[in-house]
């Protein structure tokens, strides 16, 4: 079964029945070290990366920050 | 009133917050200055060095000043209209809600990843509804078109999103001033949202 959500605006489909924000961020090679995640409306820090669940339809903001200004 | 009269109007009563006065902070307050947005809350802890005049909005005698107040003093000779308050404050979480939450629009405007980081997550956290536009992506040269706005939410991103600055690739005039360009934009156009009626056929966006 595929999971779609939406994420960073664009609907999504993950090819996966349970699917954690740690396991998003690599599918989707977000590798960078300075992120900010939101799942609808809740923010998730890094060390809950593993143990957050992203369900379907749920909306998922992975922001990448960068030096520089 | 011609356009801009009614535009300056709607902006004499508005508040800004610039979260740092660096490349992106110092030239986009200078932009938001000039249109007479009302009232600039600016703050950062840094003082002038030589190094900083390759894109920062401030002049060769001005090195050593603090940043805020260098940055107030342009200000004032750009617009003696424009109110500035300036806070010479190495900016946290605790401090940009007492500085900041009065603000229409706040602007980050850090170097560092960790704390455009901090400022986001604190507005998320703290302040959802208020609108923040960060600079992210600005180092290097050329490549103008991959200059963008993206918009999460009442997040603003505005930059390449993907260039970060470091030795090899420094943060430049040139593109720095595209990405506070395209700040000062985001903000002015946030806060004219439903204020500005024009006739015909311009309309406009935010990003």
């Amino acid at each position: 079964m595929a999971l779609k959500i939406i994420l960073n605006n664009k609907e999504e489909t993950i090819e996966k029945e349970r699917l954690t924000v740690a396991e998003l961020l690599q599918i989707k090679n977000f590798i960078f070290k300075m992120l900010v995640v939101k799942v609808n409306e809740t923010l998730v820090k890094k060390q809950d990366y593993d143990s957050t669940v992203i369900l379907p339809g749920d909306k998922v903001t992975v922001l990448h920050l960068m030096s520089g200004g | 009133m011609n356009t801009f009269e009614k535009i300056q109007k709607v902006l004499s009563s508005k508040i800004v917050g610039i979260a740092g006065c660096g490349g992106l902070g110092s030239n986009c307050a200078v932009a938001l200055a000039r249109i007479g947005v009302g009232t600039i809350i600016i703050a950062d802890f840094d003082v002038i060095e030589e190094s900083n005049l390759n894109r920062q909005y401030y002049f060769y005698n001005q090195i050593g000043k603090k940043k805020t107040l260098a940055l107030k003093e342009n200000i004032e000779k750009i617009n003696p209209k424009v109110r500035v308050v300036a806070y010479d404050i190495k900016l946290d979480s605790k401090s940009i809600l007492n500085l900041f939450s009065g603000c229409d629009v706040i602007v980050e405007a850090f170097d560092k990843a960790e704390m455009k980081q901090m400022i986001i997550e604190t507005i998320m956290t703290d302040m959802p509804e208020k609108p923040l536009v960060c600079g992210v992506g600005m180092a290097g040269w050329g490549d103008s078109n991959s200059m963008h706005v993206r918009q999460f939410g009442n997040i603003f991103f505005c930059g390449d999103g993907k260039t970060e600055a470091s030795e090899k690739i420094p943060p430049l005039a040139p593109r720095v001033s595209i990405a506070a360009g395209m700040e000062a934009n985001t903000v002015l156009a946030i806060l004219l949202k439903d204020e500005i009626e024009l006739s015909g056929s311009y309309s406009t966006t935010i990003i």
